[in-house]
């Protein structure tokens, strides 16, 4: 078997005095998506926020592509080839919807080209002019998304992509995540909304106070849907 | 001609053309000190000291070594902003994890220093500099004498805001400047070097009351203390146009300029605190300033 993508190994980490992730660990192989489900407060946010470095007060091992990256800063983080689709999407009021595309600089060679990327969220094109917080919410999260594919970055870290959005647009979503999956993307999504995860993802890691509790296939789903639904508390 | 109130119009218009020069000198500097704030919070409380410097170092640059005002309008700025580098590499960038307050704190004491040093050498009587030959003389506008080198201070203020303008709010570079006002972590976390980028803007809002330094050499006699006189009314300028807004602090600058001008003619006596009184009012009705959003 080949090296993961991705390997996390004793990953913990704190705000400030608040040890919130007790030793996190998963791999990621490389063109997979895997999830992070979990209760709310569980540490799916911080994992990604510490693989991304945000999280600074951090110890154990992140190895990226071979490249131990637990020392590093955010912004050699990125450099390695690791995007952020940030819960809050992050989106900027102060430039337009073409100007918060074209933010993050090129990585790497491989992201998507300008084009390609209008395919897939044609509203995007239409008002590339528009501010970007004036977007609807769901047009927000495309252009989340989008920003992040141009990029050349190999391994998407998507928290939350759904979160308060209408059906239609979780369908949208689901169908954007298969595409990137088919475009060699490897990504790891922090989902609530199960139903959801299990359409698109390979692999399930049931995250609870800080630490990966349980690991399904996703072939295996149906068969774990009591245990599932004890671990979320649905 | 027409007279208004009893005003002849030579004194109306030469006291708003008077308005307009020092109004270009308070959109420099505010413009210079909303780009600073914008991005890293702190009040650059040595502004005034650094404009200081943009004279004193054109008037170096032609008395020890015969270089003239059309280059140290460029190499004085440069040299000042390279201060302004230093300064927020070795010290300013030590504090931004402590609260505003300790940026001000610091940058306040180094005007004093600044200013105690340029005191010390050259005392306080000041040091003339001569308007270049291109910009001697002036036009008789029928109305009016107008100094040529006071147009073009005016001309070289609003060529000195508009590209700034330009650059922060239409090009990629500025895109990054804005994005990393609204949220430095995740601009970092895209890949950008943003450290450097607080770096060089810090820099360039320096370099800014420099330029507006070297306009000022000719106009004003060079003395260590001509920054602490203007920029207390500068950050009225920006308070009343509200911090961090790039086109609030050009309008402000050039608007209170203005009004300034128009109160010696109406009423002299109030001209030196008119925009006191109007930072005043702005600060109790609309406190993020006129051009500033509410947080």
């Amino acid at each position: 078997m080949t090296e993961p993508l991705l390997k996390v190994r004793d990953l913990n980490g704190w705000y400030g005095e608040s040890h919130v992730l007790h030793g996190i660990d998963f791999d990621v192989r490389e063109g997979e998506v895997v999830t992070l489900l979990g209760r709310n407060g569980a540490g799916k946010t911080s994992t990604l926020l510490a693989i991304m470095g945000i999280l600074s007060k951090r110890t154990g091992s992140v190895v990226y592509s071979g490249t131990e990256t637990i020392g590093m800063e955010p912004r050699h983080i990125a450099r390695q080839g690791i995007a952020l689709c940030p819960e809050e999407r992050g989106i900027f009021a102060s430039l337009s919807v073409e100007e918060n595309l074209m933010l993050p600089p090129r990585i790497a060679d491989g992201g998507l080209a300008l084009n390609r990327i209008f395919d897939l969220f044609p509203n995007l094109h239409e008002r590339r002019r528009s501010q970007g917080t004036k977007l609807s919410g769901g047009e927000q999260q495309m252009l989340a998304i989008a920003r992040i594919l141009r990029t050349g970055a190999r391994l998407l870290l998507l928290d939350e992509p759904t979160e308060g959005l209408a059906p239609v647009i979780v369908q949208q979503i689901g169908r954007t995540i298969q595409t990137l999956k088919t475009e060699g993307f490897t990504v790891v999504l922090v989902e609530q909304n199960f139903r959801f995860a299990a359409s698109v993802a390979d692999r399930h890691h049931v995250v609870d106070q800080g630490r990966v509790v349980d690991m399904i296939d996703g072939r295996e789903i149906d068969a774990n849907m009591d245990k599932l639904h004890a671990y979320l508390g649905v | 001609m027409f007279e208004l109130l009893g005003i002849p119009p030579q004194v109306l218009l030469g006291q708003l053309l008077l308005g307009l020069i020092n109004g270009s000198f308070y959109a420099v500097l505010s413009l210079g000190l909303a780009v600073i704030f914008g991005l890293l919070n702190i009040i650059n409380f040595s502004h005034g000291a650094q404009y200081m410097m943009g004279a004193f170092v054109a008037w170096m640059l032609l008395a020890y070594l015969g270089i003239g005002y059309w280059w140290a309008l460029i190499a004085s700025p440069l040299i000042v902003g390279a201060t302004g580098l230093l300064l927020e590499r070795f010290a300013l960038s030590r504090l931004y994890k402590l609260d505003h307050l300790y940026g001000l704190l610091l940058t306040f004491g180094v005007a004093l220093i600044i200013q105690g040093l340029f005191r010390n050498y050259y005392g306080i009587s000041g040091q003339p500099y001569q308007i270049p030959d291109l910009l001697s003389g002036g036009q008789n506008l029928g109305f009016m004498y107008l100094p040529n080198y006071r147009a073009w201070v005016v001309v070289a203020s609003v060529i000195a805001c508009l590209g700034t303008w330009f650059m922060i709010e239409k090009t990629r570079l500025g895109a990054y400047l804005r994005a990393a006002t609204e949220n430095p972590v995740l601009v970092g976390a895209f890949g950008i070097n943003v450290p450097r980028m607080i770096m060089l803007t810090y820099a360039f809002g320096v370099a800014l009351a420099g330029f507006a330094g070297v306009l000022a050499a000719p106009i004003y006699s060079v003395n260590p203390n001509m920054g602490a006189d203007l920029i207390i009314v500068v950050f009225a300028v920006v308070v009343i146009g509200g911090m961090g807004s790039i086109l609030g602090a050009i309008v402000t600058g050039y608007g209170l300029g203005l009004i300034e001008g128009l109160t010696r003619v109406f009423y002299p006596e109030g001209s030196a605190v008119v925009i006191f009184v109007i930072m005043a009012i702005v600060l109790m009705i609309k406190p993020e300033g006129l051009f500033g959003r509410a947080n």
